[in-house]
């Protein structure tokens, strides 16, 4: 397949792709550069979920007609997708959660609740989202466990020679973001895995911004837990993943029981059911599973390494072109990044450049991200953020530019 | 530019730029925190209380330009006021802010500028943070 760098009829084709980018914001055409919040929804997507809701829509697992059976197997068959999308052994191994939040809330309460005893240490670094900070400080809380940092540098990239100094003979758990959602870096996670591997720790990875952005594959990776959201990956909203290793996942005890997730319920006793359902408590999101798997496979046709490279080409452009504007700083400089860009303006709050930009019909994020011990590491309240996807255009990056300089000439800075 | 210029107005740039009563008391009568966790907006304000009067008023903020002008710009208004007065000037500001100013004519001409902000939703709650402030700092007796 051709490279999708200087192909502007290919991109042309994508963004026809996505109805939402043919449409106008504030009367300007629609420039999406929020793609790190939530990603987009293809046209395949959509439909997918149209086609169940008109032609074979039935709970799952449940009933013996033939449209309950066709919803199941269109549901296993989205676990299936993901299996071989990340490249899990089984497909046990797959649990449809609704989103990594979820996920992630389910290693700390089924796996690390029963496994770790006070004093034991869990590391997770500075530059989390919150949804893999909160977890870990409420768990160390109820059962005194210790939460360790990795600090970042300047540049806003792990310190390798803390993280060594961290581990010891009580740490348990390794949980880490693989791609800042607010800095774009990414992190040495097979590296970083290996060393806890060594002396045995249990691995996580919060894979929110690195399964649209790089090649995710558990066994390579050789983590133990990873999570993901569907609508970060050009799937609906409410559906997510967590992948966890077979010997780990069988031996775990649900945080969420009800329907669907047993063999046996007595008045007097319940016998949880087998992996996957043990996790899946309650109807599931069924359209959010088929979507993710329309989505999947849409990413997954446009060929990886040409999403890669061109979200990479974007990167460094939009990149060159905001470091023409003397006034403005990019906050997170690693040498390794993906295609997510954070930088204040002067002194200029991050929700009026949001507010101008949004004026030209330019969705950008403003604001702490989720990730206030970051903003706090490097002393600002807030950043802007831009963060490209395939369907963006260097012509997307060119209004963006000429809307900072909109916002320089409204404050007079 | 013409659509920007009913939210980005000279007094608005001019209080963000030059915030009046800046600063904080020592030994404060009232005090509260604001924070507004979606931009992260924060405001600290302190007040002097005597009687039912807001004798003095001071403030330190984080924040963006309507945050920052609002909580300025109240700061001028409720000083040397009652609590009566202070109530009605948070009535009409919170008329404002939601309803514009189509039927309503402001007393007061630097609350002109907030007559836009209906406009923008999402900016509301950067516009009302200090009034917010303000009432817990008021409840905080």
């Amino acid at each position: 397949m051709n490279s999708l760098i200087n192909n502007p009829q290919e991109i042309a084709q994508i963004r026809n792709d996505f109805p939402i980018l043919q449409t106008k914001m504030n009367g300007k055409p629609f420039i999406y550069l929020d793609s790190a919040a939530s990603t987009q929804k293809p046209k395949v997507v959509i439909d997918a979920i149209t086609d169940l809701y008109t032609n074979y829509y039935s709970n799952i697992h449940r009933s013996v007609y033939h449209y309950s059976q066709l919803s199941t197997e269109r549901y296993e068959n989205a676990r299936e997708i993901i299996r071989k999308f990340i490249n899990a052994n089984r497909f046990e191994e797959i649990i449809f959660t609704s989103g990594a939040t979820e996920s992630l809330n389910l290693i700390a309460y089924s796996y690390a609740r029963f496994n770790l005893q006070e004093g034991d240490e869990i590391i997770i670094t500075e530059m989390e989202h919150h949804a893999n900070i909160v977890p870990w400080q409420q768990l160390a809380k109820e059962k005194n466990l210790i939460l360790k940092y990795i600090p970042i540098n300047e540049r806003g990239e792990l310190v390798w020679e803390e993280y060594a100094k961290l581990l010891s003979p009580r740490t348990k758990i390794v949980s880490l973001v693989h791609i800042s959602n607010s800095l774009g870096t990414i992190n040495p996670v097979k590296e970083i895995f290996a060393k806890a591997k060594k002396v045995g720790v249990v691995t996580c990875l919060d894979a929110s911004q690195s399964i649209q952005h790089t090649q995710i594959d558990v066994q390579d990776l050789d983590c133990d837990f990873l999570a993901f959201s569907g609508h970060k990956l050009y799937g609906p909203t409410g559906i997510g993943v967590l992948y966890g290793k077979f010997d780990l996942l069988d031996k775990m005890v649900p945080f969420k029981t009800g329907g669907d997730m047993i063999k046996s319920v007595t008045l007097e006793k319940t016998i949880f059911a087998d992996l996957p359902e043990r996790f899946e408590a309650g109807t599931q999101n069924i359209e959010g599973a088929i979507g993710l798997a329309a989505a999947v496979i849409y990413f997954q046709s446009l060929g990886i390494d040409r999403i890669l490279e061109y979200e990479n080409h974007l990167l460094n452009y939009a990149t060159e072109k905001i470091m023409e504007i003397p006034e403005v700083k990019i906050i997170g400089t690693a040498e390794k990044k993906a295609s997510i860009i954070s930088f204040i303006l002067e002194d200029i709050h991050p929700h009026d450049i949001g507010t101008i930009l949004d004026k030209q019909g330019i969705a950008i994020r403003t604001g702490q991200h989720c990730t206030q011990p970051v903003m706090k590491c490097f002393g600002i309240p807030a950043t802007a953020r831009a963060s490209l996807a395939f369907y963006n255009t260097e012509e997307d990056i060119n209004v963006l530019i000429k809307g900072l300089k909109t916002v320089i000439q409204t404050f007079n800075v | 530019m013409s659509e920007l210029s009913d939210l980005y107005q000279e007094v608005i740039l001019d209080h963000n730029k030059n915030p009046r009563n800046w600063g904080h008391i020592d030994n404060c009568s009232n005090h509260s925190e604001g924070f507004n966790p979606l931009c992260g907006d924060h405001i600290d304000l302190f007040l002097n209380v005597e009687g039912k009067t807001i004798k003095d008023v001071k403030f330190e903020a984080n924040g963006c330009a309507i945050s920052k002008a609002s909580a300025s710009i109240m700061s001028a208004l409720i000083k040397g006021k009652n609590f009566e007065e202070v109530k009605a000037l948070y009535d009409e500001f919170h008329q404002i802010v939601t309803h514009g100013c189509e039927d309503h004519e402001p007393t007061e001409i630097n609350l002109e500028v907030f007559c836009g902000v209906k406009e923008y939703p999402t900016r509301v709650k950067c516009a009302t943070l200090a009034w917010h402030t303000l009432v817990d700092a008021l409840n905080k007796v």
